[in-house]
């Protein structure tokens, strides 16, 4: 009954080792949020805003989306 | 914090496919891959309409859900991206995806296929901002330069509208309710959602069919 309850114990224990296999796979690589700027040509930065300042950078989008509504320009508004 | 979104007026869209060369011109994406493309309706007809579609950033993405290495991620800004140092050009992510935005460079023997390639929102990937591999692999990272995507920014119409989903809504809805109509294409609470700015919520104008 022992050598029957181990047995199975083992059988048991061998079968799950693969369940915390981890995957082989290429680990993602972590990124860096975009308000820290970019490393790049430094004359493409779109003036305005202080790169590693994320309130700020925040601040340069939303005025930039703004750009985007031709009613800013005209005086027609609902 | 910013919660980027794209969203393309039907009402105005022209089928320039401006927001496609843009894309294309600004990542340099090869030959048989478009991250972004028009898609119109009812061609020819009275009451076409044409619509800009490419990767919606879904706040639930299908992709990054099926994805066996599970190679997306998700920017603080809501943007889904990939590494493609992980992706095995498997293609589920694109059997995955409502609007058909992943997007793969080759078709060659036994269904080969490259490294999946999609929008990325102007927010390249996982490399150093700006770097050339960043570049190389996912375009230009126009988010980190206080940028917007160009397909939205080079829009001749402006119908699509590019940025945080907040600013983008509170744009959408003061055009719906200068011109009166169009707040049945989607239904008015769903996609324009309340004002940012506190104020009272307009009520629906009455929309003619269009």
């Amino acid at each position: 009954m022992m050598r029957t309850t181990a047995l199975l114990l083992t059988c048991a224990a061998l079968t799950l080792v693969a369940c915390g296999e981890k995957t082989a796979g290429a680990a993602k690589k972590a990124d860096v949020p975009a308000f820290q700027g970019s490393t790049g040509v430094g004359a493409y930065t779109a003036s305005g805003w202080k790169p590693g300042d994320q309130s700020a950078w925040d601040q340069q989008l939303r005025t930039r989306a703004q750009g985007q509504n031709e009613y800013n320009r005209t005086s027609t508004q609902p | 914090m910013a919660r980027m979104k794209f969203i393309c007026d039907a009402e105005r869209c022209i089928e320039c496919n401006g927001c496609v060369t843009a894309c294309k011109a600004e990542h340099d994406v090869p030959w048989g891959v478009n991250r972004r493309r028009v898609v119109t309706l009812n061609d020819g007809l009275p009451g076409e309409r044409s619509v800009s579609v490419a990767c919606m950033h879904c706040s639930d993405a299908p992709c990054m859900a099926v994805c066996p290495v599970d190679c997306f991620y998700r920017t603080d800004e809501g943007v889904v991206l990939h590494d493609k140092d992980v992706c095995i050009g498997c293609g589920y992510c694109s059997y995955a995806c409502p609007f058909g935005a992943p997007q793969f460079p080759s078709n060659g023997t036994f269904g080969l296929r490259g490294k999946m390639d999609k929008c990325t929102f102007c927010a390249g990937g996982p490399e150093a901002n700006g770097s050339p591999a960043e570049f190389e692999k996912y375009g230009r990272n126009r988010l980190s330069e206080g940028k917007l995507p160009a397909c939205a920014e080079m829009c001749s119409t402006k119908a699509l509208l590019g940025g945080d989903g907040d600013v983008v809504a509170d744009i959408f809805r003061n055009r719906v309710l200068v011109r009166g109509k169009g707040s049945e294409v989607w239904g008015w609470g769903t996609a324009y959602g309340k004002p940012a700015t506190g104020g009272p919520q307009q009520p629906k104008p009455e929309g003619k069919k269009s």
